[in-house]
């Protein structure tokens, strides 16, 4: 279950972004930002490598005492950031890409949404609930 | 399915009404509905742009996208792929279509010659919306020397 989950545009301004609602929700929003530069570092480093399977799922980007962050990218390059707890009993990799995928789809219905502009922040109800369930329960 | 169909229809309805509220079609007001059409399939374009592509990240390159845009896309939306794609390797690309279906109804040959740009108006804001949101900013033309087969023109704006 994440803690914050975000949606970051190609030009790295955030469309969507929202945590568990805690005391200090700045150090998430603060964790995301600093989480951006891995995600150029891991583009970039994909774009060099001559596989050719390049996944969207970019995988643990850096973990911290008490949370991991996790990265997607689209071919748009949108990025999808994640925050989870350490604590929880580990999920796993497969759990993580599901719940990206979920993200994936419903970032795809929001850009196909006729009142939906591209750039705008992202006000969709059913993205809202999609995020919900995503999201721990914490009360 | 009905749906090349149904798309086909409402295109020709899309044309006929913006054509058609400009009842003194002085050039000012022809190029206004040609750049609502182009804005309408640039919207379109770019939500295909964000669905159409697989899971994994294959534009390595510009004519990637290119290629994209001539199978993947052309198929999802008029069922056939482009017929041809050409480019100067500096940013200029050419894709030739010989039989549009968006023309191929009207005629095939010199007649209608005039009234085919508008025809083709939306679909350039298709590809220029599609190429925008795989993060190539372009100017996409089209020209017809006889129908129903029509050229593409995509510039690369390079900033």
């Amino acid at each position: 279950m994440a803690v914050c989950v975000a949606v970051i545009a190609k030009e790295n301004y955030p469309l969507y972004i929202r945590s568990i609602p805690t005391e200090n929700e700045l150090k998430f929003h603060y964790m995301v930002h600093t989480s951006l530069d891995v995600v150029d570092e891991k583009i970039s480093a994909m774009g060099k490598a001559l596989v050719d399977q390049r996944e969207l799922y970019l995988g643990l980007l850096y973990p911290t005492e008490d949370y991991k962050v996790y990265g997607y990218v689209t071919n748009s390059k949108v990025k999808f950031v994640m925050v989870v707890d350490s604590s929880n009993t580990a999920l796993r990799d497969n759990e993580i890409r599901s719940m990206f995928r979920k993200l994936h789809n419903s970032y795809t219905d929001v850009m196909c949404n006729p009142f939906y502009n591209p750039g705008d922040r992202i006000q969709s109800r059913a993205f809202d609930s999609m995020v919900t369930s995503m999201m721990i329960q914490v009360c | 399915m009905a749906d090349a169909a149904l798309f086909e229809f409402l295109h020709t309805e899309m044309v006929a009404e913006l054509w058609a509220h400009h009842s003194d079609p002085g050039p000012g007001g022809q190029k206004m509905s040609l750049s609502v059409l182009e804005g309408m399939g640039f919207r379109v374009g770019q939500a295909l742009g964000e669905r159409l592509p697989q899971e994994t990240l294959a534009f390595r390159e510009e004519v990637d996208i290119l290629k994209f845009l001539c199978k993947d896309l052309w198929v999802a939306v008029f069922q056939k792929q482009m017929d041809s794609l050409r480019t100067n390797h500096q940013g200029t690309y050419v894709l030739q279509d010989d039989s549009f279906p968006l023309l191929i109804r009207m005629a095939s040959g010199l007649q209608y010659l005039e009234e085919a740009p508008k025809f083709l108006a939306f679909t350039c804001g298709l590809l220029r919306g599609t190429l925008c949101i795989l993060g190539i900013k372009s100017l996409v033309t089209a020209s017809v020397a006889s129908l129903p087969t029509c050229k593409f023109q995509v510039v690369i704006q390079k900033t």
